[in-house]
């Protein structure tokens, strides 16, 4: 069961996209914006709500590789792993970050302050290797830059 | 005094922020009359972030400014490249598509109209819907996003189909490794796409549009969402176009990290909320695309590129190119070179000057090993491979393609045998799970390929046929095409795969 509030947050992220078509995945973003991950309680009054079944939900979350069921570290540091990236040492810079926060990709540090993950590509394939912090793009990552970066976020 | 200062995210990428917030401050410290201006990039990611000051000769630039050099920069000490449109790079291009971006400031839009802007779409409300598909048409315009179907006769298909609704639906899902195209124009002259998706609108009778943005994108869909709202409240969007009578309206929705959902009846999927899984097709989108109604999929340069087609003619865009490939390609030069960045050209310049003299070689000094064209699906071509013509029929000869005119640029420090099994992961990782060959075989083909690379000779006749099926056997491109890359890797770069047993003996 969900609890009084969680209903309410609900209805209102529902009806801010009661105008939509095919509302479910810019629903999904609310959610995730307003708690940094999915909650397994919000399931069923989604799928209530659209005339879906729980599993429809689920599969639709457990499909795209943004959605998250538990929370992240505080910061999220996304490392772009594809070709251009690779091309002027991005796999040595992933060595480095995964070594330095002792976690594999998806991972969040023991001090719950950084969750790592792979991206593939940012669009920044002319000034790579390419990461992003919370949203924030950063180009032209090497070594230092990238220490800098974690130490920021507290790992 | 007008500085610009890029807002593009590969300039802010790189510090373009800092450098305008610190150009604000000294000029406040030292009282100066600035106006700074956040246009988009030139597309010379290299000299990022490039800042411009108008001049009576006019736009001078500097780049790369770093903060330190802005009291020098405002001093007027600062060393400048000359005015930017005199740069060989930009000289050297023919800028259609790309004809505002990083001149203007993107979410003006009396820049956009001063510069060419809405010229297209007022021409083609003058016209009849078949009209303005039959300029299209004739301006030999073919899909931007990779397959590169004519656009004229997809449109004339939807014009065609009888329905109560039709929609226009953007494919802004640009997962391509190597590409920023549709990045770029979105982010700095995001008005284009708005005028190009109204027009298609107009040329299909449909009303509704939409703009299906990776999420990997927020500065791209904060912009666009901006751009949206302005042209809505200028009466561009809604519900009397430009006071034609004719009602066409467009929301911005943000994809969720699939590279499948570039595929146009996943992306359909997608927007109607649910797993981002390939459709068999027939039945075509046109036919029965978005809520099973007739729907337009174009790429975002498709549809950037239509007012420019509008306002200067079917004739004049059909002029460039090579062949059937014909008009202006915005190529994107990216990976290991000296001058990555946007160039557009038309279709016809060969590979090999392009990387030698356009992109300069590589970054790094030491010889190019490969290029790779296309995104992650795309061939890897090497250098007895250079004389190729940049165009769809040419690199298709081959054995490439030219995709989304995504171009990644290795050294010769590459292990190819790397990159054909970076290819295979990145196949599993992104499947949807429809077919076997596509699902089961990139996971069995990324084994096969570490076999290899023990040194089990063996194992390559089993990964060509392992490719074999999956070209074959594949509903969509994503497993139909990983054996590009794969296959390339093998046969242009055979030592990357036999060394290794050497080495392993
Ligand atoms: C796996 C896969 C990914 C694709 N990704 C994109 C993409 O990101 N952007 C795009 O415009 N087309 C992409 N396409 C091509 C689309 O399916 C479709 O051909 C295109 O959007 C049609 O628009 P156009 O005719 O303007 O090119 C992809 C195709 C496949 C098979
Ligand atoms: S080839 Fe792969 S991505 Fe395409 S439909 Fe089949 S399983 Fe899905
Ligand atoms: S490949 Fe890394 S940003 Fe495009």
């Amino acid at each position: 069961m969900s609890d009084v509030q969680t209903i309410e947050i609900m209805q209102g992220i529902l009806a801010r996209h009661a105008k939509q078509e095919g509302p479910l995945l810019p629903i999904l973003h609310s959610v995730q914006a307003e708690y940094g991950f999915i909650p397994v309680d919000v399931v069923q009054i989604i799928a209530d709500h659209l005339n879906i079944t729980r599993a429809e939900v689920h599969g639709v979350i457990s499909f795209y590789h943004d959605f998250r069921d538990a929370p992240a570290g505080k910061h999220i540091i996304k490392i772009c792993r594809a070709e251009a990236c690779q091309s002027v040492g991005a796999n040595a810079l992933s060595d480095r970050a995964l070594e330095k926060l002792g976690v594999e990709w998806g991972g969040t540090t023991a001090n719950s302050s950084v969750t790592i993950e792979a991206v593939y590509c940012l669009g920044l394939c002319a000034c790579g290797p390419a990461a992003m912090v919370d949203g924030k793009v950063v180009g032209r990552v090497d070594g230092a830059k990238l220490d800098k970066l974690l130490a920021e976020a507290g790992a | 005094m007008k500085i610009y200062i890029p807002l593009d995210s590969a300039a802010k990428a790189v510090g373009a922020d800092d450098v305008a917030d610190a150009i604000l401050l000294e000029a406040n410290t030292r009282g100066l009359d600035i106006e700074v201006i956040r246009n988009g990039t030139r597309g010379m990611i290299w000299l990022e972030p490039l800042v411009e000051i108008e001049t009576e000769s006019g736009r001078v630039g500097y780049g790369i400014v770093d903060v330190a050099d802005v009291p020098a920069l405002l001093d007027g000490k600062l060393e400048s490249l000359g005015v930017v449109e005199d740069l060989d790079w930009m000289k050297g291009q023919t800028r259609l598509t790309f004809q505002r971006c990083g001149i203007t400031d993107p979410l003006s839009l009396t820049d956009y109209e001063a510069h060419g802007g809405l010229t297209g779409l007022r021409n083609a409300i003058a016209m009849t819907p078949a009209g303005i598909v039959e300029e299209v048409t004739n301006s030999g315009l073919r899909g931007r996003g990779g397959a590169g179907f004519p656009t004229g006769i997809k449109w004339n298909t939807v014009l065609g189909a009888q329905a109560d609704q039709k929609y226009i639906v953007c494919n802004a899902d640009e997962g391509d490794s190597g590409t920023f195209a549709d990045r770029m124009i979105m982010e700095g002259d995001p008005f284009t796409l708005i005028e190009g998706m109204i027009i298609a609108g107009l040329a299909v009778e449909a009303t509704q549009g939409y703009v299906y943005l990776r999420s990997e994108y927020p500065d791209a869909i904060d912009i666009m969402e901006k751009a949206v709202v302005l042209a809505r409240a200028a009466g561009i969007l809604g519900a009397d176009v430009l006071g034609s009578g004719r009602a066409f309206d467009m929301e911005i929705r943000v994809g969720a990290g699939a590279y499948v959902c570039g595929e146009e009846t996943s992306l359909l999927n997608s927007l109607e909320g649910k797993r981002g899984v390939v459709r068999a097709k027939p039945p075509l989108p046109a036919l029965e695309g978005f809520l099973g109604k007739p729907t337009v999929v174009n790429n975002v340069i498709s549809l950037a590129t239509v007012p420019v087609v509008m306002e200067k003619g079917a004739a004049h865009y059909a002029d460039f190119g090579l062949g059937r490939s014909k008009g202006t390609m915005p190529i994107q030069i990216a990976g290991n070179v000296k001058f990555g960045g946007l160039y557009e050209t038309a279709f016809g310049l060969p590979l090999g000057d392009l990387i030698d003299k356009i992109a300069g070689g590589t970054l790094s000094g030491r010889p190019v090993k490969a290029v790779q064209v296309g995104g992650p699906l795309g061939a890897y071509m090497p250098r007895s491979k250079f004389d190729t013509p940049f165009a769809y029929e040419e690199f298709d000869g081959q054995g490439g393609l030219i995709g989304h005119a995504g171009v990644v640029v290795f050294d010769d420090s590459t292990d190819m045998l790397g990159m054909a099994r970076f290819a295979m992961e990145f196949c599993a990782v992104e499947s949807c799970g429809k077919c076997t060959p596509c699902r089961i075989g990139a996971v069995r083909g990324v084994e096969t390929i570490d076999r290899i690379g023990k040194g089990d000779t063996d194992a390559i006749e089993l990964l060509e046929d392992l490719c074999e099926t999956m070209k074959d056997g594949s509903l969509c491109a994503l497993g139909g095409f990983t054996p590009f890359p794969v296959m390339s890797a093998l046969q242009n770069f055979p030592d990357d795969f036999a060394t290794k047993k050497e080495a392993a003996e």
